[in-house]
């Protein structure tokens, strides 16, 4: 039963169309799996009853000869950034936290339609606002590969529980590297897809024009088909693409002769980490090995993309955030007038990291700043995006590392400078203001065995490319899943 | 000119105007819920107008074709390229914490008024037109210490139809603004009920001395909700401005409440921290795009526009320039008149819609839609007249009871026995009667007092009830007297 939590879901699949497994079974599996790994706090909410619901609906489905969703009877779970009907939504914030939506976001909605059963809500930096998990109200999740260290984040608790087989995939969501740095940090599989490839729609918005929903899985082809299930366009979203999706298993050939990979300069940072170096060189001899063609390339204003990131995201973020104010469903603490009710309610709903956010995008909006800070980094945000598509015209795709770093102490990282902390996400925001697709994808492991993940980044709306590459580079990485803490 | 005189010399005013016209559409302009006025509180708002977590605005595209719409009525530029901005604040009834709208890319770019006063008649120029959305209300009177809110207007369609600042009188204001709610009605985009909100004005004020060329700072006066009162705000605060002034005082740049009932203006509360909106581009919504195609498609659909139709009134019914502007200032009479000329002469119709019709709505505080005469009846009135049925003065009579039962006009006649004796025998028969009774009077005439005649046709009226047709009853009258 054990092997049970470490099928990945294209071989779980298998089994139950031979009808080998049930989804009963392979979700009680995995409900054993989550009580155990509590220690791991990466659920912020578990719906055990609801998963075991669904999943005997989904056995009789298939019993019935029914029509069968390409994820039929998958247990995973969602990232506590996508709102579920009837399900406590709370983004890992305090002013959240008794928030039942009456709605369904349009991803975890397709999810459902695609028959995967929820098994709960997975715990994230507060408003998707981190990288490590530390920001959130529910209290930090611990890396499965070394409990001391941090999962990364902000979808810290779905790579964590993807990581320790406590759910087969799970959604999660990236504006400046959410999903990809996580991904590296617990030797997972995440993709952020092109911007406008997914619908934001119930979706608790951090940064608008860089919020972009995406799958966590153990594989490369698991992660191909859960992004299947989950994009398209949305009626409900005017800023997702109105193009057709295609089938991403279909890319993974697994040969990418004559693929012109692109490796930028810029990425080569003085004092890169050695282990992350060396992870990188070894990507790239894999791609050698396999027939592709490595370009040296340039992306000339890499450099810019931390400080605009920083400024776009929290002057969004900012403005999206000025709805927790109170009057409606979140939790309110009273005061003498409407400004102290405000500022009651807001200085005790919202943490530290969540405040100096909105306080920094606010600075940057503001009369008399504006210009010298907004409308430059949106300039500088385009040339960003030109980069990119200039090194697209010589290159299929681009390999990059995903984080500077292996995964980092929670100690440590609580007595970082927050600047320092920022600084982690060198790697993940330039695809992010540029909207390209990014997937990151353990390679190997650190001289202390921690995971060490690549970014492969593709053209606008190609994740097939991206998928293809990274396929490829799984195959002969063969990288094992299974967390050393665990293996004992 | 208009100018007030004060102490220290003439004075000359400088306004401008701001409106906000709701936008008449039967949903909200990002999102499906129901834009009506008056459903019971917060029954018409959806998860997007209450700003829940992850919600997300879409434009409603028939809110862009009124403002493409109103933009022409304009005569002003459409902008092929607009986009939404939002304006950022806290308020109760705001429940995203800003308000999406157009700040630098409106949809509609500068136009102008055409407008008539006794000075004669001026372009009156637009700054712009911009869309966004209305917030909610807030109701401070229902609960003795909460505020309450109602979100039904949440997310309801605007347009802000800036003017320049380009009027000089409060009749050129008031007649500005008439026009502009003339033109939003007959092109079915507003409403146009300042006493429901649905239209809704905040005026810009500053006054110079007579010569000085430059702006000075201005005062905004709020939310005057009638022509009447805008009108009024604007003498009451500029005879202040020019107080102050004439009293050494400076004005500064503020918000003003109006107080009608006091007629004056006074400071609104400032809040503590000066506004800043901090203005940025919506990321959640695309820029709005409109083709050649597409302008040009609503251009060729545009509903006659209230100057147009004047126009047309006075060069092809041939009404005088008075009947034609007054039968114009709303599309529902416009549309009443139309309906009752048809096939009748025009200024007859003109003369009746504006006479006894006019009188008796205005008694009973009526809307021409309202009228217990349809269009088709009073046309039908206009018709017995034409063919000697019946005459003016009958018809007179047959107008009340057509108010009283809603019947067409020949039913009543008929019913009535009221139709016109035509028969020259009969009227010959009852000239003779009168002639027989009054010899003395006929010896007067034939002695050369001819205004006697007059007297007679009366006498001849009053005999046969009315019924006899005047023309005919003159003229043979004057047969027998000769």
């Amino acid at each position: 039963m054990t092997d049970l939590v470490n099928l990945t879901i294209a071989d779980a699949l298998e089994l139950l169309n031979k009808k080998e497994i049930s989804s009963e079974e392979l979700t009680r599996a995995h409900i054993a799996e989550m009580e155990k790994g509590r220690v791991l706090n990466a659920f912020i909410t578990e719906t055990p009853e609801l998963a075991l619901e669904q999943a005997k609906a989904s056995d009789e489905k298939r019993a019935a000869g029914s029509a069968l969703g390409a994820l039929e009877g998958i247990p995973i779970a969602n990232k506590d950034l996508y709102c579920t009907k009837g399900v406590r939504t709370t983004a890992a914030s305090k002013i959240l936290s008794n928030f039942v939506p009456p709605y369904e976001s349009t991803v975890s909605q397709k999810l459902k339609d695609a028959g995967t059963i929820m098994l709960g809500k997975l715990n994230t930096d507060q408003f998707a606002m981190g990288g490590s998990t530390l920001t959130s109200y529910f209290g930090v999740t611990k890396n499965p590969w070394n409990l001391d260290l941090v999962p990364g984040g902000s979808s810290g608790g779905s790579a964590a529980a993807v990581s320790a087989g406590l759910c087969m995939g799970a959604t999660g969501s990236d504006t400046g590297g959410s999903i990809r740095q996580p991904a590296s940090f617990c030797g997972v599989t995440g993709i952020k897809p092109t911007y406008g490839r997914c619908s934001r729609y119930g979706i608790v918005a951090f940064a608008s024009s860089l919020d972009q929903a995406g799958p966590m899985a153990r594989s490369v082809k698991d992660c191909a088909l859960m992004l299947g299930a989950m994009a398209g366009a949305d009626d409900k979203d005017s800023t997702v693409a109105n193009v057709p999706v295609p089938d991403y298993t279909s890319a993974l050939t697994g040969d990418i002769k004559g693929k012109k990979i692109g490796i930028p300069k810029e990425y080569r940072l003085d004092g890169l980490n050695p282990d992350v170096a060396a992870t990188w060189d070894k990507g790239i001899q894999f791609l050698k090995d396999a027939g592709a063609e490595i370009v040296d390339i340039s992306l000339p204003h890499t450099k810019y993309a931390l400080p605009v990131y920083y400024i776009v995201a929290c002057a969004e973020a900012s403005s999206n955030l000025s709805r927790y104010d109170g009057v409606r469903y979140t939790t309110r603490v009273e005061g003498n007038s409407l400004d102290e009710m405000y500022e009651n309610t807001r200085t005790d709903g919202f943490g530290d990291e969540v405040v100096r956010r909105i306080l920094l995008g606010t600075f940057v909006l503001s009369a008399g700043f504006y210009d010298a800070y907004y409308t430059r980094a949106q300039r500088v945000r385009r040339l960003i995006y030109n980069d990119f598509v200039e090194a697209f015209k010589q290159v299929d795709a681009i390999l990059v590392p995903a984080a500077p770093t292996p995964a980092l102490s929670a100690e440590e990282m609580k007595n970082m400078k927050p600047v320092d902390v920022y600084a982690g996400d060198v790697f993940t925001t330039p695809a992010s203001l540029a909207g390209v697709p990014g997937l990151s994808l353990p390679i190997g492991l650190s001289q202390n065995g921690l995971p060490i993940g690549l970014q492969v980044i593709g053209k606008h709306f190609d994740e097939n490319t991206v998928f293809q590459v990274a396929d490829v580079l799984e195959k002969l990485a063969n990288f094992d899943k299974t967390p050393r803490r665990v293996k004992g | 000119m208009y100018t007030i005189e004060g102490k220290t010399g003439k004075w000359e005013l400088v306004i401008g105007l701001e409106v906000h016209c709701e936008i008449l559409s039967k949903s909200k302009v990002f999102s499906g819920a129901s834009a009506a006025f008056g459903g019971e509180q917060n029954t018409q708002v959806s998860f997007i107008d209450a700003a829940f977590p992850g919600m997300l605005p879409k434009v409603n595209e028939y809110c862009i074709e009124q403002c493409v719409k109103t933009g022409m009525g304009l005569n002003a530029v459409i902008n092929k390229y607009s986009r939404f901005d939002r304006k950022n604040y806290f308020y109760a009834d705001l429940p995203q914490g800003y308000q999406i709208s157009q700040l630098y890319h409106p949809i509609v770019g500068e136009g102008f008024i055409e407008v008539t006063t006794a000075d004669g008649t001026r372009k009156i120029g637009v700054e712009r037109l911009h869309l966004e959305q209305d917030a909610g209300k807030s109701i401070h009177d229902m609960h003795p210490s909460k505020t309450l809110i109602d979100l039904n207007r949440s997310g309801v369609g605007l347009m802000e139809i800036v003017s320049k600042p380009d009027m000089h009188s409060p009749e050129e204001a008031g007649e500005y603004l008439r026009q502009l709610r003339a033109i939003v009605r007959a092109l079915g985009t507003c409403d146009g009920n300042m006493d429901e909100g649905s239209m809704r004005c905040d005026v810009n004020i500053s006054v110079r001395p007579v010569g000085e060329t430059g702006l000075r700072a201005r005062a905004e006066v709020k939310n005057v909700n009638s022509v009447r009162f805008v009108m009024h705000a604007i003498e009451v605060e500029a005879e202040r401005q020019i107080e102050v002034y004439e009293n050494g005082g400076t004005i500064r740049q503020e918000t003003r409440l109006y107080d009608s009932e006091n007629g004056e203006t006074r400071p609104m509360r400032t809040k503590e921290n000066a506004n800043d909106y901090r203005y940025f581009p919506d990321p959640d919504l695309l820029p709005v795009v409109l083709t050649d195609e597409y302008i040009e498609n609503i251009r060729k659909n545009l509903p006659e526009l209230p100057e147009v139709k004047k126009k047309r009134y006075i060069e092809q019914l041939g009404l005088p320039e008075y009947d034609a502007g007054i039968l114009t200032a709303d599309k529902d009479t416009s549309t009443y008149f139309e309906a009752a000329a048809k096939g009748h002469d025009a200024k007859k119709v003109a003369n009746w819609v504006m006479g006894d019709l006019f009188a008796y709505l205005n008694k009973e505080c009526l809307p021409i839609t309202k009228s217990p005469i349809s269009a088709e009846n009073l046309g039908a009135l206009v018709g017995l007249i034409e063919d000697n049925t019946i005459s003016g003065k009958i018809a007179k009579d047959v107008f009340v009871m057509m108010i009283e039962t809603g019947k067409e006009p020949a039913a009543i006649v008929e019913e009535k026995g009221l139709k016109q004796t035509t028969d020259t025998g009969a009227i010959e028969a009852i000239i003779d009667e009168v002639l027989a009774a009054n010899q003395d009077k006929v010896a007067e005439i034939k002695a050369g007092k001819d205004k006697l005649k007059g007297w007679f046709v009366g006498q001849i009226m009053k005999a046969s009830q009315g019924k006899v047709n005047p023309a005919m009853a003159n003229e043979l009258l004057n047969k027998k007297l000769q």
